[in-house]
């Protein structure tokens, strides 16, 4: 590795506050002149490759790379938007909202069709699917449920299997599964029933989808609904013991999305790290720069279609509407 | 007289530039009534969309256990999505309290009921639309107002805009080349028919004074009366004194025969030298006078023969031999030598009487400047055109003066001892150009004039 690795922890110079980052890192050389302060949802593990890749062909450029939640990311880039260049998250409602209130600035260079960007400010650079996983020990072979009507009737036959064995995640806490869990509901009432019979076999709650895949390989959790394949896919060692399955009844697909910062002093270095990933997540597939899904606009032959970027993403921050939600999701999953 | 016209302005200049400066300004005019009109449609479907929108959201307001609830819909927002991704931005209100949406947003009042306002304003650095509306929501012993404001951005309507305007551009420009061309076309149509009395009147003959015939648009017809009757004034004082110059002549003509007979007869008796030699010159001064008479007279029927031609075919050398031999007794007094070259027949329309005439005049002239023992020689050609050449051996024409003799009564410097009218070239001159063809003066390189009359 051509650049300094350095793992810096608890060193938080630029905040004014320390904030409760989950991981927090330093790319390139520690004395170079521009720093490039990434804000993300995404893992540092799938987000190393990319940003060492960025960083070769340009000396004095360091990158720091700050991983938080979606809802958090939210929160943290409103309070202190001066801190940050680029900002990173698969919440395209919460990232179109930012945008929609003039926290970013467009990327002349880059030039996207209209269903992967938004005002040329927002870039999507993956596309990922909400699946279900499964621990394959809790299934027979033939019998895994490819539909969420199935995956009812499953649990529904063998509730002592599933209980407390069911896992989503917590609306209340991660932008994404409140971005999941909404655009389900619009698209079906099936996801009302799933979420009353995952409530009651006391469905277990989660903020992210690494700590879901953690607890299904360790066999705390059998099912897993909504979590982001791509990161189960991700993981070599989980191959065996898990199983991804797109739900075949309807699809709903994110998109990871990335801008740059209205407030950036380094507005040349942030543009060309985002160009960086979309040149890479649309050019020839290189699993070893990025392991996630490349940017395309039908994820497979079932046609996912992607959540689209347009205003009617912010129909779900509204508070009123989002307090109905949580309301009504909270009395179907916490009984 | 003054050759050069007083000219003020053009009609061209002055019809193509009120057909095409009016032409701009009603390109100028369409694109902005165009466009101003274009605009207020493009604003108008922007309104109605928000209009929609707010309509949408203020329906779902409920009331619910005396507080306000709006589970507006997916498409109150997706409703609002533009090509250009312009940025939307909402306010729900009740009463004072916003219940969701940015707070800063401009609202304007809207009065209960269905009318929803619409303002313009700049929201967060952009200009943006705002549509509000107001409803009263009745529960069961509240009565509350909400308010409910949608903005957008103007991106898209900028961008339509623009399109319109360069494609209104486009058709105002074209409109504008269109209206030059046509302008072009109906000058050159107005303008035509005074082109063409123009030139039908500079193409006439020097003595064709006849009234315009040609049909002449209205407008022009005061001018063409006008120059008809000039034209007549003018013919009949040319004819008059015409007449008065042939009858002057004439008169003079007859009492000159009859002097010259008394005075020759005085000589035969006069004795004395000295009286005979006053008489001598009485008789040569009488000759003269009564030669310029017939050539003043010779002019008179040349101008009036010259309007009505009466041709025939007629041999010009068997013309020019006649010619010598009428004029060989005063050629023999003078001992000149008049010779006629030429090459058999050469046959002519033409008028006779006005030929022998021409011809005439040019050989009596060069009798006159032909110094004693020269030759004068008459040449007949038949090709290119038929031509007879005059040459004498006597001083030339003066070079500087050469192309001003042929004027009427103009005369070379070097002719002051001789006598004579000046009307002889002028004669030769208007016979051959009412014939279609020219007279030539020149000087032979050895010395001597050459005329040449030609057809």
């Amino acid at each position: 590795m051509r650049y300094i690795f350095a793992l810096i922890v608890w060193l938080c110079p630029l905040m004014g506050t320390a904030e409760e980052w989950e991981d927090q890192n330093a790319f390139g050389p520690a004395s170079a002149a521009k720093t490039l302060r990434v804000l993300s949802s995404t893992d540092t593990s799938l987000f190393a490759p990319v940003i060492e890749d960025f960083l070769r062909s340009r000396a004095g450029v360091a990158v720091e790379y700050f991983v938080t939640g979606t809802a958090q990311i939210d929160q943290v880039f409103r309070a202190a938007p001066d801190d940050f260049d680029v900002v990173i998250s698969s919440a395209m409602d919460l990232q179109l909202k930012l945008v929609n209130d003039g926290y970013s600035v467009p990327v002349e260079t880059l030039s996207q069709p209209d269903w992967a960007q938004w005002r040329n400010s927002l870039f999507a650079f993956t596309t990922e699917p909400a699946t279900i996983v499964i621990n394959r020990a809790a299934f027979a072979p033939d019998t895994v449920p490819q539909t969420r009507q199935e995956l009812i009737a499953a649990m529904r036959a063998r509730p002592e299997v599933f209980r407390g064995k069911v896992g989503t995640y917590d609306v209340r806490k991660s932008g994404l599964g409140y971005l999941f869990a909404t655009q389900d509901a619009r698209a079906s009432e099936t996801f009302w029933r799933l979420m009353e019979v995952m409530g009651g076999l006391d469905a277990r709650l989660y903020c992210c989808s690494g700590e879901m895949i953690d607890d299904l390989v360790s066999g705390d959790l059998v099912v897993a609904y909504n979590v982001l394949g791509s990161y189960v896919a991700a993981r070599e060692d989980v191959a065996e013991t898990l199983e991804i399955v797109l739900p075949s009844d309807f699809p709903t697909t994110m998109m990871r999305t990335a801008f740059v910062s209205s407030r950036t002093e380094v507005e040349a270095e942030a543009a060309a790290f985002v160009r960086h990933l979309v040149e890479v997540q649309t050019g020839p597939r290189n699993p070893d720069v990025f392991p996630l899904p490349p940017l395309s606009a039908a994820v497979d032959g079932a046609g996912q279609a992607v959540i689209s970027l347009g205003p009617a993403l912010m129909t779900y921050l509204d508070p009123l509407k989002r307090k109905r939600f949580i309301k009504e999701w909270s009395s179907a999953v916490i009984q | 007289m003054n050759d050069t016209v007083n000219v003020s302005g053009s009609l061209r200049a002055r019809l193509s530039l009120t057909l095409i400066g009016s032409a701009a300004a009603i390109a100028v005019l369409l694109f902005f009534v165009v466009r101003t009109y274009a605009a207020q449609i493009a604003q108008s479907g922007q309104d109605n969309i928000l209009e929609a929108s707010v309509t949408s959201i203020l329906d779902a307001a409920t009331l619910r256990d005396g507080a306000v609830e709006v589970d507006f819909p997916y498409v109150a927002f997706s409703m609002l999505s533009t090509d250009a991704d312009d940025r939307v931005f909402y306010a729900i209100w009740q009463e004072d309290t916003l219940l969701s949406g940015y707070e800063l947003l401009p609202v304007a009042d809207a009065p209960d009921g269905s009318e929803i306002v619409h303002v313009s304003a700049i929201f967060d650095g952009a200009p943006v639309r705002v549509a509000t509306a107001a409803r009263i929501l009745v529960g069961a012993n509240t009565r509350t107002r909400v308010t409910v404001s949608v903005a957008q951005t103007q991106d898209a309507l900028a961008g339509t805009l623009n399109k319109i305007s360069r494609n209104v551009g486009l058709i105002g420009a074209g409109f504008f080349t269109l209206s030059v061309l046509v302008a072009s076309w109906a000058t050159n149509t107005t303008i035509r028919p005074l082109e063409r009395l123009t030139h039908s009147i500079t193409r006439r003959g020097p003595k064709d004074l006849s009234p315009v015939a040609r049909p002449v648009p209205m407008e022009m017809a005061p001018l063409v009366t006008s120059l008809n009757s000039f034209m007549a004034r003018l013919d009949t004082s040319l004819k008059q004194s015409e007449d008065f110059i042939a009858e002057a002549a004439h008169r003079v003509r007859t009492p000159l025969a009859t002097v010259r007979s008394h005075a020759e007869a005085t000589l035969q008796r006069v004795e004395r030298e000295d009286n005979r030699q006053a008489l001598r010159s009485m008789v040569r001064a009488i000759d003269e006078s009564s030669r310029a008479a017939g050539q003043l007279l010779d002019h008179a029927m040349i101008t009036f023969r010259a309007d009505h031609l009466e041709t025939q075919s007629v041999d010009l050398v068997e013309l020019v031999e006649d010619l010598v031999t009428r004029l060989a007794p005063v050629a023999e007094m003078k001992d000149i030598a008049l010779t006629v070259i030429s090459e058999g027949e050469v046959s002519v329309e033409a008028d006779s009487i006005l030929l022998q005439n021409a011809l005439r005049n040019l050989v009596e002239n060069a009798l006159k400047y032909a110094p004693g023992e020269s030759e004068i020689t008459l040449e007949v050609f038949a090709s290119p055109r038929p031509r007879v050449e005059v040459r004498d051996e006597g001083p030339g024409f003066p070079p500087d003066q050469i192309q001003g003799l042929a004027a009427r009564f103009s005369r070379g410097e070097n002719a002051k001892d001789t006598i004579g009218s000046g009307l002889g070239l002028t004669i030769a001159q208007d016979v051959a150009t009412a014939h279609g063809g020219a007279l030539t003066l020149t000087n032979l390189p050895e010395g001597g004039a050459c005329v040449t009359f030609l057809l």
